[in-house]
């Protein structure tokens, strides 16, 4: 595992320093992270801890206020708000904990959401509702259930259609966050079963953040979040 | 790519979102149908006098001498004698004059004593002639010409016979019975009010009203027909109501009118007939201002209808933003789903409000044309009109600029997380 975290990593935070406007105490002070590609990553850490916050970083909506984030040979923090959103359209898939799904559209419209902020993440893709309904398919999704509301199909369902949709045009780095919480033992197993399957076939890196360690198995590399938050922490 | 969603967001909140474009639609229909209104109205009645240079009656205001003796609305208050109408016609500068009696009435239309050069001088809509659709003009005293639209709802053919009334309105009282006229014409269509009237000779409506000088009839002293006929020679009324006057050149008109105005003999009143109808758009104007000003107003309120409704869907949408923000969608592609949103909102307003418009103007077409013989039709709307619509159009999309810029906002703040 360290093998893949010493190669070029795909992702690289640098001395991070952020604290959210008018809040007394920064979130991190300092904080260094690496995820290589292809690599998945589990972050584990408390409710609070700044997991969201980290995923807000890396996912480019909001700005450091010192330190560097570097992806795939990019300055993130150097880039202008709409260039980040860009950068996060072409390269990044993100699972919410739950509601994934814009209700009204059906599985396969709501997978395209994933490739239509992005031309090259749509060109990627290839035939896109195509690729959609591939993904759909191997999430497990049946057929019958395509043209279904997305807010008739059961939180599991709509946890697989999230994966397929954050997995589309295959993007660098998924971001999931918290997306077992809401399923039960068999549902979580089953879901990452197929997350996994895909995440590999896409060759997608993975940064999991969670704190059900019974996961941790089957990640690459397990990180604690509280003891990264500060100067001084290695990764 | 956001109109798709735009469309998918609106059809999920399809019933609070036709509310909206409900309310919008019927401020617009007002609106129009107001405009649109005013417009056609105005036209029917410049239609209905073409032709006519001068109209001369007895002393009132010009814009009465209009409405009764063009309009068939209100009553003449005193008469002009035969002796002026003769002097009159006779004027260097005028080509033709027009006597016409009013005061009788055949189940509710209007009955009108003329000469003959009525149905040739007469001009409507810019200058047409009137046409017999079927007949002639009388040959007999006790003939009768009917209106287009009188033919068509009494059901009258050629060769009907038909008593008078004497006075107008619907409930007559008194007829003139025993004198029957006979349907001897009838007139084309025209869309003005000589759809809505009768016309006999002026001997025949001298002769209907002998005995009649107290207003009701003398007992024994009214004519037979063949009495009268046998002295049709005699039959010259002392006074008519109204003369239609046209001129050899419009520009004796304001000479003339002068003249009238000042005539020794007897107290007249001359008007122009298009300066009487300015008259008459000054005093319907305030009116017509009210209207258009609640108009307007009721249309900010179907405006302000639909920023209420997208507030309101601001904090359940917070949710679907953070999804499309977790795409990659920049806060202003968020903010400009909600222009979007209004902009199909308010164009669904606002093409659904004038075909609404139109649809209640022809609905309102045969009452107009029943009561005023004003006949309006479904003219496509005038271009300060389709400015207004477009100007509405844009304020949709200004409104919307309020919540549009409350949720650029708000995705910045919460980015992927919804925060409650």
């Amino acid at each position: 595992m360290t093998d893949a975290a010493a190669a070029e990593p795909l992702l690289r935070l640098t001395d991070l320093r952020y604290a959210w406007p008018g809040a007394s105490a920064p979130v991190f002070d300092g904080l260094n992270l690496r995820v290589a590609p292809g690599e998945a990553v589990f972050l584990a850490g408390a409710s609070g801890s700044g997991k969201s916050t980290l995923l807000a970083l890396i996912g480019g909506l909001i700005a450091p206020d010192a330190g560097r984030i570097e992806f795939a040979g990019t300055r993130l923090d150097a880039l202008k708000r709409a260039e980040r959103d860009r950068f996060r359209a072409e390269h990044l898939g993100v699972i919410f904990q739950q509601f994934n799904l814009l209700p009204w559209l059906d599985p396969v419209a709501n997978v395209l959401l994933g490739c239509r902020f992005s031309k090259q993440r749509g060109e990627r893709a290839g035939d896109r509702a195509a690729e959609a309904r591939r993904l759909l398919a191997a999430m497990g999704i049946d057929e019958a259930g395509f043209s279904r509301r997305a807010d008739q199909l059961s939180v599991g369902q709509q946890q697989r259609v999230a994966a397929a949709r954050a997995l589309i045009g295959r993007p660098d780095l998924v971001l999931a966050d918290e997306p077992t919480s809401a399923l039960d033992r068999d549902r979580r197993d089953e879901f990452l079963d197929l997350l996994f399957g895909e995440v590999r076939a896409a060759g997608s890196a993975l940064l999991f953040v969670s704190h059900d360690r019974e996961l941790v198995d089957r990640f690459d590399r397990v990180l604690e979040l509280d003891p990264l938050k500060a100067r001084g922490a290695t990764c | 790519m956001l109109i798709q969603l735009a469309r998918g967001s609106l059809s999920n909140r399809l019933f609070a979102v036709s509310l909206t474009v409900f309310t919008i639609a019927i401020s617009i229909a007002l609106l129009v149908l107001v405009e649109q209104m005013r417009s056609q109205v105005r036209e029917g009645f410049q239609r209905s006098v073409s032709g006519v240079d001068l109209i001369v009656g007895a002393p009132t205001a010009p814009v009465q001498l209009l409405l009764y003796s063009v309009f068939g609305l209100g009553d003449a208050t005193a008469n002009v004698t035969w002796t002026t109408y003769e002097e009159l016609a006779k004027a260097r500068t005028v080509d033709w004059a027009v006597p016409i009696s009013l005061g009788d009435s055949h189940q509710g239309y209007r009955v009108i004593g003329t000469t003959a050069e009525f149905f040739d001088r007469y001009r409507f809509a810019g200058g047409q002639n009137l046409a017999f659709d079927q007949g002639e003009a009388w040959t007999d005293l006790f003939d009768v010409v009917i209106g287009a639209q009188v033919a068509r709802q009494l059901d009258y053919e050629l060769g009907d016979q038909l008593e008078l009334s004497h006075g107008a309105g619907n409930v007559s009282l008194m007829t003139h019975a025993g004198q029957p006229f006979t349907v001897r014409g009838i007139l084309a269509p025209t869309g003005t009010p000589i759809d809505q009237s009768l016309y006999v000779s002026l001997e025949a409506h001298h002769a209907i009203h002998i005995g009649w000088e107290r207003g009701v009839p003398r007992p024994g002293s009214g004519l037979t027909p063949e009495q009268a006929r046998a002295a049709e020679a005699e039959l010259q009324p002392d006074a008519v109501t109204a003369i239609f006057i046209g001129l050899t050149t419009r520009a004796a008109v304001f000479g003339l009118q002068q003249r009238i105005n000042d005539y020794p003999n007897e107290a007249l009143l001359a008007v122009l007939p298009g300066i009487a109808l300015q008259q008459l758009w000054r005093i319907t104007g305030l009116a017509e201002r009210i209207l258009l000003v609640v108009a307007g107003l009721v249309v900010l309120a179907g405006l302000l209808g639909m920023l209420t409704a997208l507030l309101t869907t601001l904090n359940e949408r917070r949710r679907e933003m953070a999804i499309l923000r977790a795409c990659g969608a920049r806060p202003i592609q968020i903010a400009g789903l909600l222009l979007l949103e209004a902009f199909l909102i308010t164009l669904a307003g606002l093409v659904l409000g004038v075909l609404l418009a139109y649809g209640l103007q022809l609905a309102a077409a045969p009452w107009l044309l029943a009561q005023f013989g004003i006949a309006i039709g479904a003219a496509w709307p005038e271009p300060t009109l389709l400015l207004v619509l477009a100007g509405i159009g844009v304020a949709g999309v200004l409104v919307a600029l309020i919540p549009a810029t409350l949720v650029y906002r708000r995705t910045l703040a919460d980015g992927m997380q919804v925060r409650q």
